[in-house]
């Protein structure tokens, strides 16, 4: 008997689980496929930009006569005309087109020259003069706390403090005191960059009907929409930005770039198409990677190792700009009790601006840093209590549904069965510290959201939007302002919308990324489009299945609810034998009801903490991952080879296996990249050379990442935990998989020589200056040392659900006499 | 600046090209040419993305000076297919997951197929070495290398 399947509840699928090519696979294969760069239009004009050569200075005057003044040039812009300024929060509205009054980091843009030609266009910026006063520089968290003036910016907590909070879930002080043992420890986490392949590119211009495009290379178009209405002072409703396919984001194209707004004011100007291009060198400038993060854990546990209680510092480099600050400050704690349960947790965060490129959100967002921490610190805690390190995991995985100390939800949960995955694959327990001299296996867990529970501006709006369109054709078309960067979010939504309609997702034309023209989308970040893009397009999905049903019951003598779709056909459940094509079926709806179209929408659950800052961190779901790393350190020159990676994620389901384990294994590349060598790393120049803070290595050669011959067989198990608030059950697969590899990568090369790295990038001179104090009979670690005085504010106290508390704010009086 | 004229072989066909000398063969293949399938990703012989074929050598097209292919044989990417039948690596990056975001894969598919001509089974160990020049950031390579397998699997049965 078949029973009617409601797209949601579907168990036995026709696309979802299968092995397809992605839907944009063979224009990509044949290079058919436009990224930004790649477009040109009639009288379009080339744009360059000025960047500043100093860290910090005042500039006090421009004199850009002389560019303009040079055959080709078409107009010259500043500071004066972009007077109104931006961010991507609304917190954080720090950044201007072009800078006014100063500059904050080596590479801010000063000014732009939009030419006949780039070649043109570059003479010209050497013709503007600018002239500087140079201000002391903050080239560190540590400096910026030590000197509060002059500020980087007039705005943020005190002095060079842009952000500082702190929250405490129960009394940490009394569960610590009441532990068996307390361990403490600081890591430090460097900075690195997404250097996606793709430069980012904009090409703007004026439409037929007057309107602007900007067509550019962006993760975020709804976001960059409103901030372009916002600076170019002008109604939304008369931009239009089309995202093009990234070549690649990893969170580097989330933040609005200045040459948007630049290309976007040039062409309103010239009335021409106006183009630009970064260059490698000014990709590392626009930057908005991982924030350089010191960390300090102070966890307690009882005699069986299960964590009683933990006290999370953390101090963020920020860069010059605000960018996604905020929130990145928050993660670097929000989500570290959603793997094991941690009855009280305390969590204080400052993020200092600093003269260097802004950080931002880089794959992780704010996470990979304490999660680093945390996996590390547990590995000697379970050294220390002569525990296996995954019995020690298992014993302590949250409980599915569970809430965590911070009001989280946490819904399906699948890390129990990929810890044991990934222990079965490794022959963990056989093999764990008996591979001989040198080599050695270590583990780590991770989780990640399927999607932040809040949109980035407040609003009670849906935080995505499916528009479906069908016709006698048999041409199913679907709308959604979601963004492909390489991650497959048009093929998801092709598949998606094909289960629901049991169509070959080849009919399905995915229309993506387009503010003039596709519903709403928040946009390609915190994993977030599988889970909202998907049900948004499932809600659209269905209303057309029952459209088609209800036109089509009569002929194939059955009731609506009775009507299946499969294999391009619809089917009465009881008489499989009555039978429609699915282009028969539509024909049939649009004779019945007129044009066949729906839309589907949006938005994630009420999250259950109610205390303020509760927002950062709620998700409809969780991924979870575990990751065995195997290791080989060579004792003479503290080189580390990775001969071997296992992992399993909790993803769900998988839609595609094929983009599922492409995304795995690159999420584990990507992690295990920053952790051997990637680093954002900066010098000051000889005073003689202007003392300036520069960029050490903003080239591809220079900043190191893996390649084709460092990159080690990743074996990949996916677990499928289908998960209700997800469609079919899927959850994210993008950024998860990278967390585990850092810390698993620094507890094997323990296993190996018996030496901690508390710190990333874990590079061969840090390893042999362990190995060399081992052999010293020295502590064999190498980290920070301390931890700095950072003025945190008095806590947010809020009480654990099994403490009594209702997810609200509990007054410390108060609290004092609860407790 | 002075401009010059000269007659360039791409994808089997002698086009005629104007361009300022101190161009690149990839500006003139993407700005003149209009063949866009050729990316760059540093402009400074970092990366590989804008690797083509010349006379069958897999080259990096923004460190090639674009007067020197004169009379010689280039290949990009759009040259690949055979009509609308896809080249076996074209078919096997789709497949098989070789392309997430697409931008490194028209130089990962031109120094695989320049690989796979000379020889027909490599194993993993050489595609690794011969890719080792092209950066990805989305794949990890793994994938990369099973296209490549792939590909040289499907060349193999084909010309049997």
């Amino acid at each position: 008997m078949n029973a009617p399947e409601k797209p949601r509840s579907k168990t036995k699928f026709d696309t979802v689980g299968k092995a397809r090519r992605r839907v944009d696979g063979r224009a990509k294969a044949i290079g058919q496929l436009k990224f930004a760069d790649d477009l040109s239009l009639p009288r379009m004009l080339h744009c360059k930009l000025l960047r500043s050569p100093h860290p910090h200075a005042e500039i006090l005057s421009i004199d850009a006569s002389r560019a303009e003044a040079r055959p080709g040039v078409h107009l010259v812009l500043t500071g004066e005309a972009f007077p109104v300024p931006y961010g991507i929060m609304p917190v954080s509205q720090d950044e201007h087109a072009l800078a006014r009054g100063k500059v904050r980091f080596v590479g801010d843009p000063v000014a732009a020259v939009i030419a006949i030609d780039e070649h043109t266009a570059i003479e010209a910026l050497g013709l503007i003069d600018v002239k500087y006063r140079a201000l002391p520089t903050v080239g560190s968290p540590e400096e910026g706390l030590a000197n509060p003036e002059p500020r980087i910016h007039d705005y943020g907590e005190q002095g060079n403090i842009h952000r500082n909070q702190s929250y405490e879930f129960g009394d940490v002080e009394d569960a610590l005191a009441k532990s068996a043992h307390v361990f403490e420890d600081v890591f430090f986490y460097e900075g690195n960059t997404h250097l996606p392949m793709e430069q980012q590119a904009s090409l703007a211009s004026i439409e037929g009907d007057g309107k602007l495009l900007l067509q550019t290379s962006t993760q975020n178009p709804h976001y960059l929409h409103r901030q372009l209405a916002r600076v170019l002072q002008m109604p939304a409703a008369r931009i239009r930005v089309i995202a093009t396919p990234n070549g690649g984001g990893f969170g580097g194209k989330c933040d609005p770039g200045n040459h948007e707004f630049v290309v976007a004011k040039a062409a309103l100007a010239l009335g021409r198409p106006v183009k630009v291009c970064l260059t490698r060198e000014e990709v590392f400038y626009q930057h908005r990677g991982r924030h350089p993060v010191l960390m300090k854990f102070r966890t307690g546990v009882g005699k069986d190792g299960r964590v009683t209680a933990m006290h999370l510092q953390t101090l963020l480099d920020g860069g010059a700009y605000g960018s996604h600050g905020p929130a990145s400050t928050f993660y670097t704690g929000v989500l570290t009790p959603v793997t094991y349960e941690l009855p009280r947790f305390k969590f204080e965060a400052c993020r200092v601006f600093t003269n260097k490129p802004a950080c931002g959100p880089k794959r992780g967002h704010g996470t990979p840093q304490p999660r680093f921490g945390q996996e590390v610190q547990l590995d000697k805690i379970a050294g220390k209590l002569g525990l296996d390190p995954a019995e020690l995991r298992l014993s302590m995985v949250t409980k599915p549904d569970s809430l965590t100390a911070s009001w989280l939800r946490v819904g399906s949960t699948g890390l129990a069965e990929c810890i044991r995955k990934v222990v079965e694959m490794s022959d963990w327990k056989a093999r764990r510290g008996r591979l001989g001299p040198g080599r050695g296996l270590g583990l780590a867990c991770s989780t990640y959201m399927c999607g932040a529970g809040v949109s980035i501006y407040w609003n009670k709006m849906p935080h995505s939007a499916v528009q479906l369109l069908l016709d006698r054709s048999g041409q199913v078309t679907v709308y959604c302002g979601a963004t492909e960067l390489g991650q497959g979010s048009d093929d998801v939504l092709a598949c998606l919308v094909a289960e629901a309609l049991g169509i070959d997702p080849g009919w399905v034309r995915c229309v993506t990324g387009d503010t003039g023209i596709t519903p709403i989308d928040l946009g390609s970040y915190s994993s977030r489009v599988t889970i909202m893009m998907g049900n948004a397009a499932l809600q659209a999905a269905g209303r057309v299945r029952d459209q088609l049903a209800a036109a089509v019951a009569e002929m194939l003598n059955t009731l609506p609810d009775r009507v299946l779709f499969s294999h391009d056909r619809v089917f009465a459940a009881d008489n499989p034998g009555n039978t429609l094509t699915f282009v028969e079926a539509i024909a049939l709806a649009e004779a019945k009801f007129g044009t066949i179209a729906a839309v589907g929408s949006y938005a994630p659950p009420k999250a259950p903490g109610k205390y303020k800052g509760a927002g950062v961190g709620p998700s409809p779901a969780y991924s979870f991952s575990a990751c065995v790393v195997e290791t080989e350190v060579d004792p003479v020159t503290g080189w580390v080879t990775v001969p071997k990676i296992w992992i399993a994620h909790d993803i769900g389901r998988a839609l595609n296996p094929v983009l599922a384990r492409g995304q795995v294994i690159g999420g584990v590349y990507m992690g295990l990249s920053e952790a051997l060598m990637e680093e954002q790393v900066f010098r000051r120049l000889p005073p003689k050379l202007s003392g300036a803070l520069v960029h050490r290595n903003p080239s591809m050669l220079e900043y190191k990442s893996l390649t084709s011959l460092d990159m080690p067989e990743v074996e990949v198990a996916l677990v499928e935990e289908p998960d209700p608030n997800c469609p079919y059950g899927a959850k994210e697969v993008g950024q998860g998989p990278l967390l585990p590899v850092m810390p698993a990568l620094a507890n094997a090369i323990h296993d190996a020589v018996g030496v901690r790295i508390d710190e990333i990038p874990i590079t061969p001179d840090k390893v042999l200056r362990a190995l060399e104090k081992k052999a010293k009979g020295e502590t064999p670690r190498v980290g920070p040392e301390a931890y700095p005085q950072v003025p945190y504010p008095k806590p947010t106290f809020v009480l654990p659900p099994w403490e009594g508390g209702d997810g609200n704010e509990l007054k410390r009086d108060a609290a004092s006499a609860v407790v | 600046m002075k401009r010059v004229r000269l007659t360039l072989r791409v994808n089997g066909e002698e086009q005629e090209v104007l361009f300022h000398s101190y161009k690149t063969l990839l500006e003139v293949l993407r700005e003149e040419l209009g063949l866009t399938g050729t990316k760059h990703g540093c402009e400074l012989g970092e990366c590989g993305a804008c690797a083509v074929l010349v006379d069958g050598e897999p080259v990096l097209s923004c460190l090639e000076l674009a007067v020197r292919c004169e009379g010689r044989d280039v290949q990009t990417v759009e040259g690949l297919a055979n009509g609308t039948e896809l080249h076996p690596l074209q078919a096997a990056f789709a497949d098989h997951g070789g392309s997430q975001c697409g931008y490194c894969t028209a130089g990962m598919l031109m120094t695989a197929k320049a690989l796979l001509d000379k020889e027909p089974s490599p194993s993993r160990e050489r595609i690794r070495e011969a890719l080792s020049g092209n950066i990805c950031r989305c794949t990890g390579y793994q994938q990369i290398w099973e296209s490549v397998e792939a590909a040289a699997k499907a060349m193999r049965e084909g010309k049997a």
